[in-house]
């Protein structure tokens, strides 16, 4: 099987998804080999997992048929970075570290907070995964200004260029963002790119959690919404809840000219809350501590005091923005199975009941409505049995079967 | 076909919201694109989501085409009507629904005009921030059909970049809410910007923005477009993203200038107009920096209040209409290059100029190489507007050359859906379809903008299997 003139190789433990092992490993060294290679998978109707980095392959189910890992590490050329014009063209497998460290030798960065260094590009949009400074930047989509995808029949797309400004046709990148590999394989990505801020000051506090009665209210949604409407402009404001218990912490980022006496300004605005200035990020920044288990919230800042009340006790970790309104819930000390599912299904009926979306990005066990209700799921079927009519790319590992 | 379906459009919709009469169909009969023009079959104006709901879905059973218009505002004949087909018109749907100030969010029906959401919450600090200039008229819905930009997206990007959810009706008329919480593919993200094509957004949540402690407005003249340009660059050197740069050359200067007086310096072959904003410590230090750039300026001016700034704006904002001051007709052009690319492209545009002998004034969103070139001629004189046409056309394929795009920010709509395969190849475009197919199988959602003669749904390429299902059960024809 396979047989075209891209590398290909026999699976090894590390190449499972799931514990599912693949019969054969693709390692594509251009666009046209990603094309030859699907190709050959239509020919024969082998189902294809593309994986970058490989450190969130075990987000999502286990794909339903799995017969080549499409392992796109050797597709990772910086193709272009125009400095002058801001934008920078990747192939899919270039890690997020080593593109900002290609562009911070120009003094540049993507603004996008990756939390896996590791991570490529590809895997970064087909995960949508964003991080404290969407506050400020947006998120993937908001960033991503052009792609190139190979489709399930070896159909090489584009849409979208290398510039900032374009509305011409449809955008095919913001649609494969998210689409965690059931549409087709991201080949190539144009971004956007921000100077990188003169300057950097993070303020690190301590919050009471609620319900600690005797000692006044939970201000922290106070906080973060003084934060969020102040002229200092912070990047991010971010939250951190070992096990949903104890003492929040709060850090802020402010990023750019000025940084210095920006914080000083917003620290004063915290009011009693204890607090430093440093120059350094505080310990995990914007980083993903744990996720065997592991799911993202996303809400309205103002419903931040009940999505505090909900998380409190669950077991989970609560980490990420209190401004944006997406947060991480890690567990941290699994209890199994049957103690995770509960927690789970009550977590999801109160965030729901806010208002809130939770999906579970992460979990070994298989009695977890991973997703909860999508309204737009119909329309995102439709979209699938168009883009991947035979079903072969990362078949099951999306809602509602996708 | 058409009687049939208006009178059912009759019994479902006020009596005053179905026009037939040809006189008053007639005021629907272009955009802001007038040289497209098309009668609509008949205009009906809903008042709420349920009744465009009801409207797609008599459309879609009847097998009839349809076309939403906002304001008429757009400048690619997006809203270019169908004889064949029914015009939605949203102008009745233009309420504020929601302002949710905590949460930075207003929740509004598609009518509503750009601008009057910032006045809702400019009192409390906050704006919405796409400001395309037609900002007083256009509407919401239309901004997002369009994904609009305007002069401040440099740093604030887009309409898509501001809308957080988008209740719409689809193509089968359901209505679905597209939400930028939901898992999956961004639906809302390829919907915004899609022209009309997937549906008709009935219901828009927009971002509110914090309006900046400080804004700092400089306009500073050059000998040439050359050296402006070369101040443009050092500015993004500099690592300075300002909220806007825009550039006008002599010809769009000499126009403003005639019609609305602004009094920019005398003699500038260039003018530049930068606008700083954000926390007051930092805007100050960049204006210093600003400052230093812009030391080749023969002058600078540095708005003191919102009047200077008013002031400053005035010629660029009325550039468009002010060229009618000095040219009989002319086409606004709407084409993008890399940013450095500009100086290369400007040459290559005057080049054309004197060729055909067509005059072209350039006005120019410097900082993202957005070029609106201003295409005069004399439509009283024989084979100028052909000319005109010819070296219009010219700067696109200029654009596609250097690498960028044939619209910034008017859409391709009618007007440019035969460039779009100078731009994408034939797989590209097949692909786009494929979207298109998943909302819209029958193709009756503004049909005939964007693709140039799009395959059918379920065609493969090259191959062509029998007759579309949807032809075959005469829900489709083939164009």
């Amino acid at each position: 099987m396979l047989e075209t003139g891209v590398t290909v190789r026999d699976p090894g433990p590390d190449d499972a998804v799931l514990g599912m092992l693949p019969r054969r490993v693709a390692l594509p060294e251009s666009v046209e080999e990603v094309a030859e290679v699907l190709r050959a998978c239509a020919r024969d109707d082998l189902a294809v997992v593309p994986v970058g980095g490989g450190t969130k392959l075990h987000w999502g189910p286990p794909p339903e048929r799995f017969d080549v890992l499409l392992d796109l590490c050797c597709l990772n050329r910086v193709v272009e970075h125009a400095a002058g014009d801001l934008v920078v063209r990747a192939q899919a497998g270039v890690t997020m570290g080593a593109l900002a460290g290609a562009l911070a030798a120009e003094g540049q960065e993507l603004a996008l907070d990756a939390p896996f260094p590791d991570a490529t590009v590809g895997g970064t949009l087909a995960t949508a995964v964003a991080g404290p400074r969407a506050f400020r930047y947006g998120t993937a989509r908001d960033l991503l200004i052009g792609v190139t995808v190979v489709l399930a029949d070896g159909t090489v797309a584009r849409s979208g260029g290398k510039v900032v400004k374009n509305v011409a046709g449809y955008d095919l990148g913001k649609l494969f963002t998210g689409s965690h590999g059931t549409l087709g394989v991201i080949a190539e990505a144009a971004f956007r790119l921000h100077p990188l801020p003169a300057d950097r000051r993070w303020i690190v506090a301590v919050a009471d959690p609620p319900g600690m009665a005797e000692r006044g209210p939970c201000r922290v949604r106070e906080l973060a919404a003084t934060l969020a409407a102040s002229q200092a402009e912070p990047s991010a404001v971010e939250l951190d809840w070992p096990h949903g218990q104890g003492p929040i912490w709060m850090s802020v980022l402010v990023e750019g000219a000025a940084a210095a006496q920006r914080a000083e300004a917003l620290a004063a605005l915290m009011g009693d809350a204890l607090r430093s200035v440093r120059a350094e990020p505080p310990p995990q920044w914007g980083a993903i501590v744990r996720d065997e288990v592991l799911a993202e919230v996303r809400f309205r800042p103002s419903r931040l005091t009940g999505v505090l009340d909900a998380v409190h006790y669950s077991g989970f970790s609560l980490r990420g923005s209190a401004v944006s309104g997406r947060m991480w819930l890690e567990l941290w000390d699994d209890p199994g199975e049957d103690k995770t599912v509960t927690a789970l299904r009550g977590l999801r009926e109160r965030l729901t009941a806010l208002g809130a979306r939770m999906t579970v990005l992460a979990t070994p066990y298989e009695g977890v409505d991973r997703w909860g209700e999508v309204s737009s799921l119909p329309l995102m079927r439709r979209v699938k049995e168009q883009f991947d009519p035979g079903r072969r790319m990362s078949p099951g590992r999306f809602a509602g079967g996708l | 076909m058409l009687d049939e379906l208006t009178a059912a459009l009759a019994g479902i919709l006020p009596a005053d919201s179905v026009i037939t009469d040809p006189v008053r169909l007639r005021t629907y009969e272009c955009d802001g694109l007038t040289y497209h023009r098309a009668t609509p079959g008949v205009v009906v104006l809903p008042e709420t989501a349920e009744q465009v709901a009801a409207v797609v879905r008599l459309c879609r059973e009847a097998g009839v085409p349809f076309v939403a218009r906002g304001s008429g505002t757009g400048l690619s004949g997006g809203a270019l009507p169908r004889e064949d087909g029914v015009l939605i018109v949203t102008s009745k749907m233009r309420r504020i629904l929601e302002i949710d100030l905590p949460d930075r969010r207003a929740v509004v029906e598609p009518g509503v005009t750009n601008l009057a959401i910032t006045e809702a919450v400019r009192d409390q600090g906050y704006y919405y921030a796409p400001d395309p200039s037609s900002q007083q008229i256009c509407s919401i819905g239309g901004n997002v059909a369009e994904n609009s930009g305007g002069a401040h997206c440099l740093k604030y990007g887009f309409t898509v970049n501001h809308v957080e959810a988008c209740e719409i009706v689809t193509p089968d008329g359901d209505l679905v809410t597209l939400d930028r919480m939901d898992p999956g593919y961004d639906l809302l993200g390829a919907f915004v910007g899609s022209e009309g094509t997937l549906g008709i957004a009935t219901k828009i949540t927009v971002r509110l923005s914090r309006a900046p402690e400080a804004v700092t407005t400089v306009l500073a003249a050059f000998e040439s477009i050359e050296r402006g340009g070369e101040a443009v660059s050092a500015i993004i050197g500099a690592g300075i993203v300002p909220a806007a740069i825009e550039m006008m050359d002599a010809l769009a200067i000499e126009a403003a200038e005639a019609a609305v007086a602004c009094d920019y310096p005398r003699g500038a072959g260039a003018v530049l107009i930068v606008e700083l904003d954000g926390p007051a410590q930092e805007v100050e230090r960049q204006f210093a920096q600003l400052r230093e750039i812009c030391s080749g300026a023969f002058e600078l001016r540095v708005a003191a209040g919102a009047e200077e700034r008013a002031a400053i704006w005035k010629g660029r904002k009325s550039a468009f209409a002010a060229v009618g001051r000095i040219s009989p007709a002319y086409i606004v052009q709407d084409g993008v290059v890399p940013r450095t690319a500009l100086p290369r492209v400007l040459a290559e545009i005057d080049r054309l100029s004197a060729e055909h002998g067509i005059r072209v004034a350039n006005v120019f969103h410097a900082g993202d190489g957005n070029l609106h070139p201003l295409v005069l001629f004399d439509d009283a004189e024989p084979g100028a507007g052909e000319r005109a046409e010819t070296v219009s056309g010219a700067i696109l394929d200029l654009c596609i050359a250097h690498g960028g795009s044939i619209t910034g920010e008017h859409g391709v709509g009618v007007d440019k859906a035969k460039h779009m395969p100078r731009m994408f190849s034939p797989d590209d475009l097949d692909t786009m379809q494929l979207v298109r197919c998943a909302f819209d199988p029958a193709g009756l959602s503004n049909p005939g903008k964007v693709f140039p003669t799009p395959r059918l749904c379920g065609e493969v390429p090259g191959v062509r299997k029998g007759a579309h299902p949807l032809v075959e059960s005469g829900k489709a024809e083939q164009f």
